[in-house]
């Protein structure tokens, strides 16, 4: 592939945890967006790793909590009588 | 000042999401059920802390997360960020990102979400040491921001960056690690065979 080399490119991938993020200025955001825009290199790399981001998260949050995980905490509020900060 | 009865009201519904936290942080069922148990007594018992209008699910990480360190944590020895060694940026993207180039095989109709499975991806998050793991999980599985992380972990923002773009480095390469096992290796092309030939 293309290196993005230009430094434009080079400046635009150095904020591309920032921009997936989206803790950038709203100025800042605006300027990658535009690189972006015209810059097929960098915006298949923004691309991929924001689906790279989708698939962490949703592959990493999912998870089957036990049933009675719930019931059992609830349990606890109501037999919390010894108040020394362990479970029981 | 928040009122202990209504802890059970607000604050089961973050339940799920702290239970995928805990596993990831702790690896394995009966310690993230405890994690997530210990948390919620110990959110219970301070809710008169609570300030009520603030944000409860980050406080409830903050909890778990202490919680975590504080307990359940192995024993490991330190570890500076040396230890991930020095991956280059763009690791996978390189590898997998351009299909006429990819190493690992990849059609332009595969997405992301089908080639990777869901035990090799929570298993490169689950192998990050644990000061990059943290701060991934609160990032990219709980979709915190960086102010919010730097205060349920405390430390400072330019930290919580650092070891996130390190953090996600390191899983892109155990990523393609897993990938490569598989046998998603590279078809070489001709005209490149002399150079990785190593």
């Amino acid at each position: 592939m293309d290196e993005c080399d230009e430094p434009d490119c080079a400046a635009t991938l150095k904020e591309l945890d920032v921009f997936l993020d989206d803790e950038l200025s709203a100025s800042a955001r605006l300027s990658i967006s535009h690189h972006l825009a015209g810059c097929p290199d960098c915006h298949g790399a923004f691309d991929f790793h924001a689906e790279l981001k989708i698939v962490i998260g949703e592959k990493c949050r999912n998870e089957e909590m036990p049933s009675d995980l719930l019931a059992r905490i609830e349990q606890c509020f109501s037999t919390d009588f010894d108040n020394d900060g362990q479970i029981g | 000042m928040a009122h202990q009865a209504a802890f059970a009201d607000q604050a089961m519904e973050f339940a799920p999401q702290l239970y995928a936290a805990a596993m990831r942080m702790t690896r394995n069922r009966a310690d993230a059920e405890d994690l997530v148990q210990e948390t919620y007594l110990k959110g219970f018992r301070s809710f008169h802390t609570f300030n009520e209008g603030t944000n409860l699910r980050a406080w409830l990480f903050r909890i778990l997360t202490n919680t975590y360190i504080n307990k359940y944590r192995k024993q490991q020895r330190g570890f500076d960020e040396s230890d991930l060694g020095d991956i280059e940026d763009l690791y996978l993207y390189k590898r997998m990102g351009t299909f006429e180039d990819a190493s690992i095989g990849r059609s332009a109709e595969e997405s992301l979400m089908t080639m990777l499975p869901d035990d090799e991806v929570k298993q490169a998050l689950e192998n990050l040491p644990e000061n990059f793991r943290l701060p991934v999980i609160l990032a990219d599985v709980e979709g915190f921001a960086y102010k919010e992380i730097a205060e349920i972990l405390e430390i400072p923002i330019g930290t919580v960056m650092s070891r996130l773009h390190r953090g996600r480095k390191a899983m892109q390469k155990a990523l393609h690690d897993y990938a490569a096992a598989r046998g998603l290796q590279r078809t070489q092309r001709a005209d490149e065979t002399t150079n990785q030939d190593r």
